[in-house]
């Protein structure tokens, strides 16, 4: 049965690679003090990046709530766009407006101010924010969105104020969702790798992810790489065990909601608070993206061909990976909706990291092989199980309602096999399979993670083609690059989103 | 000829038990109270709930082993009774061939049904465009091209106006008696089950009891179905 054998497949990955690690580590007898720092400053940047995105969350969620304007629908659309944007690309676009020649700093030198740096812990929570504060914002904007009208009318009615709205209608409703949205970000900011390995680094700003990265390629020590995997995978299991206490959202957030909406409350002081709130999180959004293209756009057709040669690899990768999502996640959804045990083995792959996958899979598979002729297919293989969970999440609501609607229906026609996959599956589910394809393409796509541990430049993908061009300072070309790259990612999800519209009946 | 053999359905606090035969043909009513199980009862015998013993016969064969779409019979649910993306031609097309690879004569016989259930030129609609009554009609030109000799149905007409509903089951009355069919209808209207049904199988109080003639049974109530009724 597919579900069984994709279970299996899910299973044998993530479990074959940390059996892997934990035997070579054997123990933590090779971690350093480093180390230490480095699993002291990954909790910590990703309790304050998660705390910064889901507070500064609140002030936008509300004011997307309470008022309408044009390019309303158009903004909060964007807010779904950093969740696919490659990590590299969105650095490049922080360091065009808060890099050492940025907006930002030439302003400040205008003014006779010191000059501020991006590089170290404050730039690595400040591109953390920019990944996740429009996230969450979608995530309270939901929140927001699912407090029944009638409520607000009703509050109207008796004449609330701005704080009492708050307390009795806002406040609850922040209570119940601010902590999943919060646990949601600081999960993702635990396994940061590519930020940290652009913005951060030194003894001050190392992630664990950073360390497996440095302790591997650098020093060649595995056994230290190795046991960094363990803490790694421990603070994983640490931080999904809270989700057993804290749900995590569904889904990824609002939407454009198309009901009527009541007068948003008056008064000056609150109209300014509200459009500030709006035009600062829209400017912290959309000038880096506009920066990077505005600079790289003009030079991608001049780039050089081993960039081109990059892109064509990534998006072979890409398109893979995205064949094996699919592959995995269709039978695990099905199945999932009659017994839970398929969807925990689809949400597995959450408890390891990109580069503790990485490492357990050049472990296993360095006595057949030389590691560097595997570069790609690890590569596939690591971004669909990472991948996998995102589209299980998107799959199991249609799954689930297919299930109620027609199971009885193609039972009682006999409707089995092949012609239920063709004429009931695949329809049903062509919109949220689209969705999760776009999804699993563009973060394969713009992924900088597995494949920097195995590659050598000869099998680069556009993400590394993209460090490497960093590394060497050729802003030029970096900026093409990027574009060059965010254009693909956004190209691919919006291919596969697309068909799936089109197909769905 | 359908016989339930000692047969008992459990599933928390629920049982019921039953122990009859249809004769061939028949059109039989199924009333009782809401929550007596006559739903739970047409589940048991289409497949979709196992019971906890006893045995479901056909013509002596035991239903046990087959598939839902393998049984000698069809069903009509209460709703989603089609498929809401394929088209009124593909929905019946399901009843000839579940994987629509159609000949030319299951053409013909998908024209036949349409045009003997009044739907004439809608044949490549989607269901979301038909009116309720034209919807019920596909559902009943596919148990009408399946031709399975047991048709059960279990209140698929009850969101329809009583126009139409009475419409409808003088069309199953009509197509059934052309074919022998045996037909079940879980019923909460005393009127139609007087005008639909001349045979009765009462549900209540755990037990599903032997067909009797509708006409006795409403006149002179058991008191359990006298509450129900509300005389």
């Amino acid at each position: 049965m597919a579900a069984r054998l994709a279970a299996l497949a899910v299973l044998a990955l993530v479990l074959g690679t940390l059996g892997a690690v934990a035997w070579r580590a054997g123990g933590l007898g090779a971690l350093q003090t480093a180390d230490l720092g480095a699993a002291r400053f990954t909790v910590l940047q990703a309790l304050v990046s998660a705390t910064l995105s889901a507070l500064l969350a609140v002030p936008v969620a509300r004011a997307l709530h309470r008022r309408r304007f044009p390019g309303r629908g158009a903004l909060i659309s964007l807010m779904g766009a950093p969740f696919i944007l490659p990590a590299v690309v969105a650095v490049m676009g922080l360091l065009a407006v808060f890099g050492r020649a940025g907006v930002l700093n030439d302003g400040l030198a205008l003014l006779g101010l010191p000059r501020v740096s991006i590089y170290g812990a404050q730039g690595v929570v400040l591109a953390h924010v920019f990944f996740n504060l429009p996230l969450a914002t979608r995530l309270l904007l939901q929140g927001w969105q699912a407090i029944p009208v009638e409520r607000f009318r009703l509050a109207a009615s008796l004449g609330f104020t701005p704080s009492a709205t708050f307390s009795h209608l806002e406040g609850p409703m922040l209570r119940a969702t601010l902590p999943g949205a919060w646990l949601a970000i600081f999960l993702v900011c635990l396994t940061s790798f590519a930020v940290a390995l652009t913005l951060g680094g030194g003894p001050a700003a190392t992630t664990i992810e950073l360390a497996i990265y440095q302790a591997f390629r650098f020093d060649f020590d595995l056994a230290r790489a190795a046991s960094l995997g363990l803490l790694q995978v421990a603070l994983c299991i640490a931080a999904l065990a809270a989700t057993t206490r804290i749900a995590l959202p569904q889904g990824f957030g609002a939407g454009l909601d198309r009901r009527a909406v009541l007068a948003p409350p008056a008064g000056h002081v609150l109209r300014a608070q509200d459009a500030v709130a709006i035009a600062l999180a829209a400017a912290f959004l959309i000038v880096p993206m506009a920066a990077v293209l505005a600079r790289g756009l003009p030079a991608v057709a001049v780039l050089p061909a081993a960039v081109w040669l990059a892109a064509a690899r990534s998006l072979a990768v890409a398109l893979a990976a995205t064949a094996l999502t699919l592959a995995l996640a269709l039978p695990l959804a099905l199945a999932a909706v009659r017994q839970r045990r398929f969807e925990w083995a689809g949400t597995l792959p959450l408890v390891a990291s990109p580069l503790v996958l990485g490492t357990g899979l050049f472990l296993m598979l360095r006595p057949f092989a030389a590691p560097g002729t595997l570069a790609l297919p690890v590569t596939v293989a690591v971004n669909a199980a990472l991948a996998l969970p995102f589209a299980l999440r998107t799959l199991l609501p249609a799954t689930r309602a297919l299930e109620a609607d027609y199971a009885r229906l193609a039972a009682s026609l006999g409707l089995t096999g092949l012609a239920r996959l063709r004429l009931l599956i695949l329809p049903r589910l062509a919109r949220p399979l689209g969705f999760a394809a776009g999804l699993a393409a563009a973060l394969s796509m713009g992924d900088l993670g597995v494949i920097a541990l195995f590659a050598d430049p000869a099998q680069a993908t556009l993400p590394l083609q993209l460090y490497a061009l960093m590394g060497a300072y050729r802003m030029a070309d970096a900026a093409a690059a990027a574009s060059l790259l965010m254009v693909l990612s956004f190209g691919l999800f919006w291919l596969f989103d697309r068909i799936g519209t089109h197909a769905d009946a | 000829m359908l016989t339930l053999e000692n047969l008992v359905l459990e599933q928390d606090d629920f049982r019921l038990t039953a122990d009859l035969t249809v004769p061939d043909g028949a059109r039989v009513a199924v009333i009782g109270p809401s929550g007596a199980g006559k739903s739970t009862l047409l589940s048991a015998i289409a497949g979709f709930f196992a019971p906890a013993s006893g045995r479901i016969l056909w013509n002596g064969q035991d239903l046990a082993p087959l598939a839902p779409g393998a049984r000698p019979l069809s069903i009509l649910f209460q709703d989603q009774n089609l498929f809401a993306h394929l088209t009124v031609a593909q929905n019946l097309g399901l009843g000839v061939n579940p994987s629509l690879r159609l000949t030319a004569t299951d053409r013909a016989a998908i024209a036949t049904a349409l045009a003997r259930t009044g739907l004439e030129g809608l044949a490549d609609r989607r269901p979301g465009q038909l009116s309720g009554g034209q919807q019920s009609r596909v559902a009943l030109a596919r148990a009408l091209l399946r031709a399975r000799p047991l048709l059960l149905l279990d209140e698929p007409f009850a969101a329809l106006g009583p126009a139409l509903k009475a419409e409808m089951l003088a069309m199953v009355a009509k197509i059934a008696a052309e074919a022998n069919t045996t037909v079940l209808m879980v019923s909460h209207d005393p009127a139609d089950a007087r005008n639909f049904a001349p045979l009765a199988i009462l549900v209540v109080e755990g037990q599903a009891l032997a067909p009797q003639p509708t006409a006795k049974l409403l006149d002179n109530p058991p008191p359990a179905l006298a509450r129900y009724l509300g005389n």
